[in-house]
């Protein structure tokens, strides 16, 4: 029941994480932060079965920091894209496969273009103008297709993304104990 | 021949492993490397061999590598073997961050370094690592700067300023006696430079220079300012030169 949404504008990606950590039917957190940094300029956020999100997230950042530190550049969101598509295909085939879905969002430093990607836990990639994953999908998807516009602002893209989370206050069943907000663009991550 | 030096993993009577001593001995052979640690700064210098007219010089491996972010290494001996040496350490750099959640200590990662190069002296099948490394930078949310060396053998050490390689004993011999307490980033970087010129005769173009600084990425010096704080280096050399010269020249007039 997490909610994790993507939307790139014109110079930037915004994700939006909701911000509950939940077992069963208790809320054991209400600042659970469902993303993880993996390079300068690229940013992924997952939502799923709840031991295999953070271990496959940081399994990805590792490597990826890994790769940056022995090449001694930063590998771009697409590739980094690729990566953890390819371990989740692999994952996929193997015993016990991650139950994660995934957002990636990033800023191309080379193409000088934000960029955001779909991937979930059967090893399926898009790259996408604006996404969602779960419930929070049925919700907002509507919203997203009636507002976005290629070439959007920052202005236009948070309030867009403030009428997602409104509506999804007023139609999702649970509490979701908030959103939190992080923009990637050319300076890198930040949290609103 | 003694025939204590065909198998790795065998004593000479007199208590000798020759493979491990003759690892130290191409690591006499390699580039010179020095490190020196100021108040709140740490500086590698390497000595850089010219390239070759032909050469492409973008890329042509550095001496001195990035371990993680707050982490760097310089070495001396052979190239090769730093390279497998350096993988190993930034693998374990990561690890030590996906397992504990923090970034690796200057020790910790001088220990393991230490530790796979003690593991290549009593393993069957391998040979130890020609070469010698000092390790720098800084311990997260500390500003104590680190330099430590690790050696073939396996033996690991902390200096206050310290160098490897081809002369390392003349460039050594040079810190002691030119080293001060709580030097500043200028001073520090001027020491190494300073020190490695005993032995690079060919000046900026011959010589590398990484500066760790708490919280800040690594930092390379380029060729200009390296020229810059050799020119101001000789010309400070030269003007002593005159005025002991000078003074020699009155002591004889007086005389």
């Amino acid at each position: 029941m997490d909610v994790i949404l993507g939307l790139t504008t014109k110079d930037a990606v915004i994700v939006a994480t909701s911000m509950a950590a939940v077992r069963g039917v208790s809320i054991l957190k209400a600042d659970d932060d469902k993303t993880r940094i993996v390079a300068p300029h690229t940013l992924v956020a997952y939502t799923g079965e709840a031991g295999d999100t953070v271990q496959f997230a940081e399994y990805v950042q590792a490597n990826i920091q890994l790769h940056g530190m022995r090449n001694e550049t930063e590998l771009s969101p697409p590739a980094i894209t690729s990566f953890v598509r390819s371990e989740l295909a692999k994952s996929l085939r193997s015993r016990k496969p991650y139950q994660v879905n995934i957002l990636i969002g990033g800023y191309d430093t080379a193409t000088e273009k934000p960029c955001l990607y779909w991937v979930d836990y059967l090893a399926s990639r898009a790259q996408v103008p604006y996404a969602a994953h779960g419930y929070a999908a049925y919700y907002t998807l509507s919203l997203l297709d009636r507002w976005y516009k290629k070439d959007l602002s920052l202005e236009e893209g948070m309030k867009i993304m403030e009428m997602c989370v409104t509506e999804l206050r007023t139609r999702l069943p649970i509490d979701f104990k908030g959103i939190q907000i992080k923009i990637i663009d050319r300076d890198g991550v930040r949290t609103v | 021949m003694s025939g204590y030096d065909r198998a790795l993993s065998v004593f000479s009577p007199d208590g000798h492993v020759f493979q491990v001593e003759y690892a130290l001995e191409a690591v006499k052979r390699g580039t010179c490397a020095v490190g020196v640690k100021g108040s709140n700064i740490v500086v590698l210098g390497c000595e850089k061999r010219t390239a070759m007219k032909l050469q492409d010089t973008r890329i042509t491996p550095s001496k001195i590598a990035l371990i993680d972010h707050h982490v760097c290494l310089a070495f001396a001996g052979l190239n090769a073997d730093a390279r497998v040496l350096v993988d190993k350490a930034r693998v374990e750099a990561q690890s030590h961050r996906l397992t504990v959640e923090d970034p690796v200590t200057i020790e910790y990662l001088t220990k393991y370094i230490a530790g796979v190069q003690q593991r290549y002296t009593q393993s069957g099948g391998v040979r130890p690592f020609g070469i010698s490394t000092l390790v720098i930078g800084f311990d997260p949310n500390d500003d104590l700067p680190r330099l430590y060396q690790t050696e073939p053998s396996g033996i690991y050490s902390a200096w206050k300023a310290n160098a490897i390689g081809r002369s390392s004993k003349t460039v050594r011999e040079f810190l002691e006696r030119n080293y001060q307490e709580d030097m500043d980033r200028e001073e520090t970087i001027r020491l190494a430079i300073k020190s490695l010129l005993e032995v690079v005769q060919t000046g900026a173009r011959n010589i590398e220079i990484a500066i760790m600084a708490p919280g800040k990425p690594m930092e390379m010096l380029d060729f200009d300012s390296i020229e810059q704080y050799v020119k101001d280096i000789e010309t400070e050399k030269e003007a002593e030169a005159a005025k002991k010269k000078a003074r020699s020249g009155q002591v004889s007039s007086n005389a």
